[in-house]
């Protein structure tokens, strides 16, 4: 580490975050629109017994917790290295088509294969972010330069607008269709479970390692393709893998919770804002942002309208959309 | 003594189609200083691309004796760095993280940071006097200041070859020559290969061993400054008439443009 002084400052950074994040889980397994009392809380954590509030513990809040735990990260990290990858400071994984690969997904296992139970859509949703963000990827990426941000941020938003509406369109003609979609397209930790998590980590687990693989070359492309490749980093490979963690990522993240707005796009700024540019310190603060955020806003989603709750997904629209426009204004968008 | 360190056959260089460089030949000898000059738009910058393998070309380019196709873009960045046209820089990077970075192609994915790169980076700050610099925001820099952290961050890749495309722009006229000094005490103590495009023909005439004119793609002249800095060669080059007189201070050709000054023009007029 050359400057000692900053990579000091950025570890302590990360350990008050990591103690953030604990608290908010803790917070996260205590608090829900159904009270416990926090000594059963306790009780039901260190000796579970089989009562009716450990098994609400152990069954719901806990899968609920280690789920925004998981997706929190995966959606900060995603973010930040989708940001760094087109080097775009208003970039989303939504950009390679993820959340509109995932949605047709979706609405084919509904209204092709009749199929209403929650966890086939998690397959067909995470078979489609994969598919159509692949071919965002084989589109962009055609031509002697490969795949700079301008192609890719032009052939997702052509092929995602053109995914959008093909779902549309089936959701116009089936009403039923249209139901079940509706409750999916909020994203929600509450139905997280345990084997749903379980199978999700694999692919969680190979975004995260690519993703703090490509720091590296990250950090190279952020001074431009050509100066990026003058330091030896290939390119290709560099986009490829980047590319690939975002997918595993995000498209895990979409298909295991449904589509979560802002949180990908927001932590990487703050994180840029608490830590500065380079990537070695951008991913890890953005993986520790993320949980925070996104257990933060489910809980907020359990108490504000006891006794029935607020999905996630609609509290981190609401409440980001009015951060990013504070830190738009605040200018602290910094160019990447 | 004279080895080639860089080269090029046959080089064809272009974009979308249309070749910018149609079949240029070109051996650089080792710890020379060779600047090329030329119009706007002639080919420079294209040229010193494709011999860094940034962008790709027919023909050949050879380095150290090696067919580039043949070498690794890692193993390239080891031997040959290369200073672009107005880099840019992420905001918020410090000089140090970006110089730092320099060290990228000498580093393995697990062994990240050694001695040897610590050592190379306080050198290069050394020696374009930006310690004082090092933990500062790039984009918090002057454009001066700024050009100096890109030369270290070059620096810092220790190569043996060292391509800059028009280091001295935005530099008043002593830091110009204190990066060209830097440049000759490279080439003098560590005998490094530089390359430079410039476009101040007296900068060129003073410091380079050798000069190569390019004209469309072409090499118009190619000698040393004596042979290539003329007023023959500046009218087919350049399209303009210019004295040419010896520098009195280092006897290298010096440059007189011929245009009529306007204090000049202004008396020729007639009063109406
Ligand atoms: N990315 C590009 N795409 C298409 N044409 C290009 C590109 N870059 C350069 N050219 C063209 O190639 C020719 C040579 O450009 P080059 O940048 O090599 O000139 P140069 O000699 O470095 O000029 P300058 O002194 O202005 O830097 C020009 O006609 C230019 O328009
Ligand atoms: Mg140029």
């Amino acid at each position: 580490m050359p400057s000692r002084g900053s990579a000091t400052t950025a570890v302590s950074g990360l350990v008050a975050l990591a103690i953030a994040v604990g608290v908010v889980a803790m917070l996260s397994i205590g608090v829900g629109s159904r009270f416990i009392p926090p000594d059963s809380v306790l009780s039901a954590l260190f000796s579970p017994g089989g009562g009716f509030y450990d098994n609400v513990i152990w069954e719901l809040r806990i899968p609920r917790t280690v789920a925004g735990l998981v997706i929190g990260a995966a959606l900060g990290l995603s973010g930040a290295v989708m940001q760094g990858l087109t080097r775009n400071p208003i970039a989303d994984p939504g950009i390679l088509g993820v959340h509109a690969g995932a949605a047709f997904g979706v609405v084919v296992a509904i209204y092709v294969f009749g199929l209403l139970d929650f966890r086939a859509h998690v397959g067909f949703a995470f078979a489609g972010a994969a598919l159509v963000s692949a071919a965002v990827w084989l589109v962009g990426s055609r031509g002697r330069d490969g795949a700079t941000p301008v192609k890719l941020a032009l052939a997702g938003a052509a092929i995602s607008a053109f995914i959008g509406s093909a779902t549309s369109l089936v959701l116009y003609a089936d009403s039923t269709a249209f139901d079940e979609f509706r409750f999916w397209s909020v994203g929600s930790l509450a139905g997280a479970k345990a084997d749903l998590l379980l199978a999700a980590a694999p692919f969680l687990a190979g975004g995260a390692l690519l993703a703090f693989g490509v720091i590296r070359g990250l950090n190279a492309l952020s001074m431009g393709a050509d100066v990026a490749r003058s330091l030896g980093q290939r390119v290709r490979l560099v986009r490829g893998a980047a590319a690939l963690a975002v997918v595993l990522l995000s498209g895990t993240a979409v298909a295991a919770v449904g589509p979560i707005g802002f949180v990908g796009l927001t932590v990487p700024h703050v994180a840029r804002a608490l830590a500065g540019p380079d990537h070695r310190r951008v991913l890890p603060y953005s993986a520790l942002l993320g949980p925070l955020v996104l257990l933060g806003a489910d809980i907020v989603g359990r108490v504000v309208a006891i006794p029935s709750e607020v999905q996630v997904g609609a509290i981190t629209a609401a409440v980001g959309a009015p951060v990013f426009i504070w830190f738009v204004r605040r200018r602290t968008v910094r160019e990447l | 003594m004279d080895e080639e360190a860089l080269g090029a056959r046959g080089l064809v260089v272009g974009y979308r189609g249309h070749e910018v460089i149609d079949g240029l030949d070109l051996a650089l000898m080792r710890g020379r200083i060779t600047a090329i000059i030329g119009a706007n738009g002639c080919g420079k910058s294209t040229l010193l691309w494709a011999l860094s393998r940034l962008l790709p070309s027919e023909g050949t380019v050879v380095l150290d004796g090696r067919d580039t196709a043949t070498l690794s873009t890692r193993e390239i960045a080891r031997r040959l760095s290369v200073l672009p046209q107005g880099p840019s820089a992420p905001e918020g990077l410090t000089v140090a993280d970006l110089v730092a970075r320099g060290r990228y192609p000498h580093q393995k994915w697990l062994r990240q940071w050694s001695e040897a790169d610590e050592a190379a980076v306080r050198e290069a700050l050394e020696r374009t006097n930006m310690t004082a610099f090092a933990g500062r925001p790039i984009d918090e820099l002057s454009g001066g200041q700024r050009q100096k952290a890109w030369i270290a961050m070059a620096l810092a890749q220790r190569t043996d070859t060292v391509l800059l495309d028009e280091p001295t722009t935005y530099l008043d006229i002593g830091h110009q020559a204190e990066v060209l000094d830097l440049l000759v005490e490279l080439n003098v103590s560590a005998g490094r290969t530089i390359v430079l495009v410039l476009h101040d023909l007296n900068q060129a005439a003073r410091y380079a061993d050798r000069v190569i004119a390019m004209e469309r793609g072409r090499i118009a002249a190619d000698g040393t400054p004596d042979e290539v800095i003329t007023a023959e060669t500046l009218r087919a080059v350049f399209g303009v008439e210019a004295h040419v007189v010896a520098d009195p201070h280092s006897g290298a050709p010096l440059v007189i443009p011929a245009s009529v000054p306007p204090a000049v023009r202004r008396a020729a007029q007639p009063t109406s």
